[in-house]
């Protein structure tokens, strides 16, 4: 049959001579071999102690951020649960009581939070969507679990704390920001409508 | 015998038992050190500094485990088996000269358990005693691949004591003994015997690579088709005891090569080394046997070496390279070491 | 010392002996046999003898009786398999085995006045032994050899002619 790319070798399969055969010297060979790697460099990191260079715009364990003041920055607009492609993300929206400005930014909030991390795939559009720049992706790694139902992460681990800020200004870059003030690139927006 | 010898070869019988296991716990450290250096990683390091508790820890698990003994198996000869391989593995080192006489209050006391003038004989026989334990474990256990290991085991052994065998007559010829430490006192005045015997020394170390069940011979317990060989069914410190006869296996087996082929506890320029620092016989003595030791280590070292260089045989092929390949090559071993000897007048 | 341990031995080697013909698994019967060479390796040793004992042991029970293991493992016998005997069957091997031990006890009645190793206590050991099998006893030595080789060559044929015949 004609090869389409003449790429394909022809494997010749001759007789071996004596020293072949005997396959020592392709023994001594090997163990040169391996005796080298005896003296490289190991590749291995040391997790705990020895952390793996993260890069500036790794995506990993989301956090729900709150504003100077403390409060919850999320209004509960669903537009990263609609721009979720593996639908992972659930809310339920909840209206503000009075006394409650302390704790939520807008008349609106979340009362329930969840992502599930079983189904998120990391790619970071939830943040994008989110117009109150109220969700992040962060260079923490979600922890694993012996459930489920403990992939589900709700407002107890999403939301920061308001003593124990999660810095994300690695993330709110300048071009990220200019890009946030372009409503059109928008996810509820049909370009050019 | 006088009762300080008596004392002394007690002492030598514990501190040999002693020595054997704390070698045999270290060698898998080694082991998994070796093989994780050789592939670029790192290998245990958690457990103490640089993981030497690791063997501790090892220990610990293997007793903590829950003790399983099949139902269907034959329960008798199910314990019996790792016992057996235990034994063997330990009965060969009583007879190696693990250095020259020590001089205590007097007395002049040899380094060596005990001297048989059949000492080759006796350490060929304890080696092919050594499948029973893997055979009685594997048929006991009433398990397929267990059955296949212990099958594998014994075919394999049998076939590489032939050429093992006659690689040690080449070894007899050459020295006119079969006695350990004449064998190893002669080579402390002349050269080592692997001058003498360089095809002897390969053929007698393939063999030994065989006999120990170890890559690229280790069919017995091929992980990858015969899930654990001879010790699928066996758990906790059962199969400690066959992992650990292994090891020892290992040890004594190098032990026994240094001593038939490089020169034992002697090493080159012994006696100007001695006489220009001026070492007492003691001193001396001990000086050998950490030589001898070192050259142990190395071999250990070169096993695991090979190990995780080369990639195992088929079954097939191992029977084809020792009955058509080692045995003929033996042979005119022997044949070669008789016409020299001959030639150069040694025999008449 | 000898003397307890020469009984110590004999009691082992015919316990174990017994042992073989009684137990009903064919396997416990061969590892039966192993200790029964044992022993009887011991008795050699006791007679001065090391290079039959230590041979004894090599060969029989290291090399012959791992393949003795090796087919019964094979086989997987067990009491189903086995084959029912009829009485005469039984009694006839009763009998047959009666009259071998008659001819063993006459054979070795007069042994006793015999002595052959007070005569030379050295004779077991390798050296002697080896001079005397390639001296005196050279032709014998050598053609139970051929004997040997001639089996082998009989293995090889009964092997290679199913070869042929696939083919």
């Amino acid at each position: 049959m004609q090869s389409l790319t003449n790429r394909s070798k022809v494997v010749e399969r001759k007789e071996m001579t004596l020293a072949e055969r005997l396959y020592l010297p392709a023994i001594v060979n090997g163990m040169v071999i391996t005796i080298k790697h005896l003296f490289k460099k190991k590749t291995t990191i040391s997790y705990p102690e020895v952390q793996r260079e993260f890069s500036d715009i790794y995506r990993g364990h989301h956090v729900l951020k709150r504003d100077d003041d403390g409060a919850e920055r999320c209004t509960a607009c669903g537009l990263c649960a609609v721009s979720c492609p593996a639908e992972a993300i659930t809310m339920v929206a909840a209206e503000r009581k009075p006394g409650e400005e302390k704790l939520y930014r807008e008349e609106k909030y979340a009362s329930t939070y969840e992502i599930n991390m079983l189904r998120c795939i990391f790619c970071g559009l939830c943040e994008e969507a989110c117009p109150k720049e109220a969700i992040f992706l962060t260079d923490r790694i979600v922890p694993s679990n012996f459930e489920r139902g403990g992939f589900v992460f709700g407002k107890d681990k999403l939301v920061e704390k308001v003593d124990l800020r999660i810095d994300v200004s690695k993330r709110q870059t300048k071009s990220v920001l200019e890009f946030k003030t372009h409503k059109q690139y928008s996810h509820n927006k049909l370009i050019n409508k | 015998m006088e009762t300080p010898v008596l004392i002394f070869k007690c002492v030598l019988v514990v501190a040999l038992f002693i020595v054997s296991l704390l070698v045999a716990m270290y060698s898998t450290y080694a082991e998994r050190k070796v093989a994780a250096f050789l592939q670029d990683r790192l290998g245990p390091n958690r457990a103490g500094v640089f993981g030497l508790l690791q063997p501790l820890a090892d220990g610990v698990k293997m007793f903590m485990k829950e003790e399983i003994i099949p139902n269907v198996s034959n329960k008798t000869l199910f314990i019996l088996g790792p016992c057996l391989a235990m034994i063997t593995a330990l009965m060969a080192g009583v007879l190696i000269p693990w250095g020259g006489n020590l001089e205590i209050a007097g007395h002049v006391f040899a380094l060596q358990i005990t001297d048989l003038n059949i000492g080759i004989l006796y350490i060929f026989g304890v080696t092919s005693l050594g499948v029973y334990g893997i055979m009685i474990g594997g048929w006991a256990s009433n398990n397929k691949y267990s059955l296949f290991g212990a099958i594998r085991a014994s075919a394999q052994m049998v076939s590489y004591e032939i050429a093992m065998g006659l690689a040690i007559i080449a070894l007899i010829m050459t020295t006119g003994t079969m006695s350990l430490s004449e064998i190893a006192h002669q080579q402390g005045s002349g050269y080592a015997n692997i001058v003498y015997q360089p095809l002897g020394f390969l053929i007698f170390l393939i063999c030994v690579f065989a006999e120990l069940n170890r890559a690229p011979f280790d069919m017995p317990e091929s992980e990858s088709e015969l899930v654990g060989g001879y010790h699928t069914e066996y758990s906790s410190m059962k199969l400690g005891f066959y992992l650990f006869a292994e090891y020892i296996n290992m040890f004594i087996s190098s032990a026994v090569l240094v001593t038939f082929y490089l020169g034992g506890y002697n090493f080159p320029f012994q006696a100007e080394l001695n006489s220009m620092l001026g070492l007492s016989t003691n001193a001396a003595t001990l000086l050998g046997t950490g030589v001898f030791f070192l050259k142990i280590f190395f071999f250990i070292f070169f096993f695991m070496w090979v190990r995780w260089t080369l990639p195992r045989f088929r079954y097939d092929q191992l029977m084809k390279l020792g009955w058509q390949s080692l045995i003929p090559i033996s042979i005119l071993n022997v044949l070669i070491t008789g016409l020299v000897m001959w030639f150069t007048g040694k025999i008449n | 010392m000898t003397q307890y341990a020469f009984y110590f031995l004999a009691f082992v080697s015919i316990l174990c002996a017994l042992m073989v013909v009684f137990s009903k698994n064919p396997i416990h019967s061969v590892l039966y046999l192993v200790l029964t060479f044992f022993s009887i390796a011991g008795q050699y040793l006791l007679l001065n003898a090391q290079f039959l004992a230590v041979v004894h042991i090599v060969v029989y029970s290291g090399a012959i009786m791992v393949l003795f293991l090796f087919v019964l493992m094979l086989l997987n016998l067990n009491t189903e398999a086995e084959p029912q005997k009829s009485t005469w069957l039984k009694f006839a091997a009763v009998i047959s085995g009666g009259l071998l031990l008659i001819t063993f006890v006459a054979s070795l009645k007069g042994s006793e006045n015999m002595a052959l190793v007070q005569k030379n206590p050295e004779i077991g050991l390798t050296a002697n032994l080896g001079k005397i099998l390639f001296n005196e006893f050279a032709l014998p030595f050598e053609i139970s050899s051929i004997l040997l080789l001639s089996a082998m060559v009989g293995a090889v044929m009964l092997s290679q002619k199913e070869k042929e015949a696939k083919q």
